[in-house]
């Protein structure tokens, strides 16, 4: 076993992705901030949910007083795609105890995830670098990001309490969604998705219970299922 | 906009949303016992091809359903509505977003944009 590599492998791998997930830990205590959050609630859903783009969902969601079943659904639709990727990892860490793997399922984001089974390779029949090494590898990766993204948190709620409304910083809370729904827009039908997503949510903005974007969402994940049956 | 939900109400939201959170992290590597069968190396092959499909359009989707109405404001008249500075700081962040995917450069570009705009405009 060879617990030392794999771990400082993982926390090198993941370095360059900080890059990227600071400046978004940071918007998320900045947003916190604006919507009325305390200190203790921001760092609880960086902690609890530990899930970008589902807490800064939640955030704005909370600071339009939208319905309290319409937040919990709309973060949770969010975080669904984690599905996939824990059936993904789980037959690399079949063997391990059940303490353990609730242990990885509590780290696991897209990141350790996406640099996870890069590192990992097709599942082989004979798997000649055992489960430990696995483990390490993900924990070195999942662990960083998490430090890191709670103390972009703190970062962030304490920027956030000194800048003027004035300068408009809740504007970067669609730009982090903005850099991410681009690269989620790779083919036809998952463009037609995000259009038409888009489109109604901006139409729907009036409904009540702050309805409008889980109508928009699901309005998209229909029209990208269609595009994808249509004619090419 | 602050939130005017009391903070219990907040507390059980958090705490409701990171029990869901977890459970769909957990489900799949608590459900593959080591005595399981299911030996076949395929990443996700667990998750039904109909489930994986519709999972596909969950973040353009939703992510899209985010964003376009916090740019976009449907004012009285067309001039109006494209004339709007986050409208317009948007479609240049979005620019920068699609040939950098770069979430830094995105936010960056996008708040120096707006910053511009509501100075010369």
């Amino acid at each position: 076993m060879n617990v030392p590599t794999e771990l400082r492998t993982g926390v090198r791998d993941v370095l360059p992705l900080f890059l990227g997930i600071v400046p978004f830990a940071v918007v998320f205590g900045v947003a916190a901030v604006d919507a009325g959050l305390s200190a203790a609630q921001a760092v609880g859903l960086s902690v609890f949910v530990f899930a970008g783009a589902s807490q800064l969902a939640t955030l704005d969601l909370l600071a339009r007083d939208a319905a309290v079943p319409v937040v919990v659904l709309t973060a949770v639709v969010i975080n669904l795609r984690m599905l996939m990727y824990s059936a993904s990892l789980a037959p690399y860490f079949r063997s391990l105890a059940g303490r353990s793997k609730a242990v990885l399922a509590y780290f696991l984001t897209d990141q350790a995830y996406a640099l996870s089974v890069a590192h990992y390779g097709p599942l082989g029949e004979a798997e000649p670098s055992g489960v430990s090494d696995r483990r390490w590898y993900y924990l070195g990766v999942a662990v960083s990001l998490w430090v890191v993204w709670q103390l972009g948190t703190v970062a962030g709620l304490v920027l956030g309490t000194g800048v003027p409304d004035g300068w408009g910083l809740d504007f970067t809370v669609p730009l982090v969604f903005l850099a991410l729904l681009v690269p989620a827009m790779k083919d036809v039908p998952t463009t037609v998705a995000g259009v038409c997503g888009g489109v109604v949510a901006v139409v729907a903005a009036g409904l009540p219970l702050n309805l409008g974007l889980l109508v928009g969402a699901t309005v998209g994940i229909v029209a990208g299922l269609l595009a994808e049956r249509g004619p090419r | 906009m602050t939130t005017s939900y009391p903070t219990t109400t907040v507390w059980a939201v958090v705490l409701a949303i990171g029990v869901l959170t977890f459970a769909i992290r957990f489900s799949f590597l608590a459900l593959f016992g080591s005595g399981s069968a299911g030996g076949r190396s395929g990443a996700g092959e667990t998750v039904s091809p109909r489930i994986r499909a519709v999972l596909r359009y969950v973040p353009p989707a939703v992510l899209a359903a985010l964003v376009f109405p916090a740019i976009v404001t449907i004012e009285p008249t067309v001039i109006e509505t494209l004339s709007n500075d986050r409208l317009l700081a948007g479609a240049i962040a979005a620019a920068v977003a699609w040939r950098t995917e770069s979430v830094i450069a995105t936010i960056t570009v996008g708040m120096g944009a707006l910053w511009a705009l509501q100075f010369l405009l």
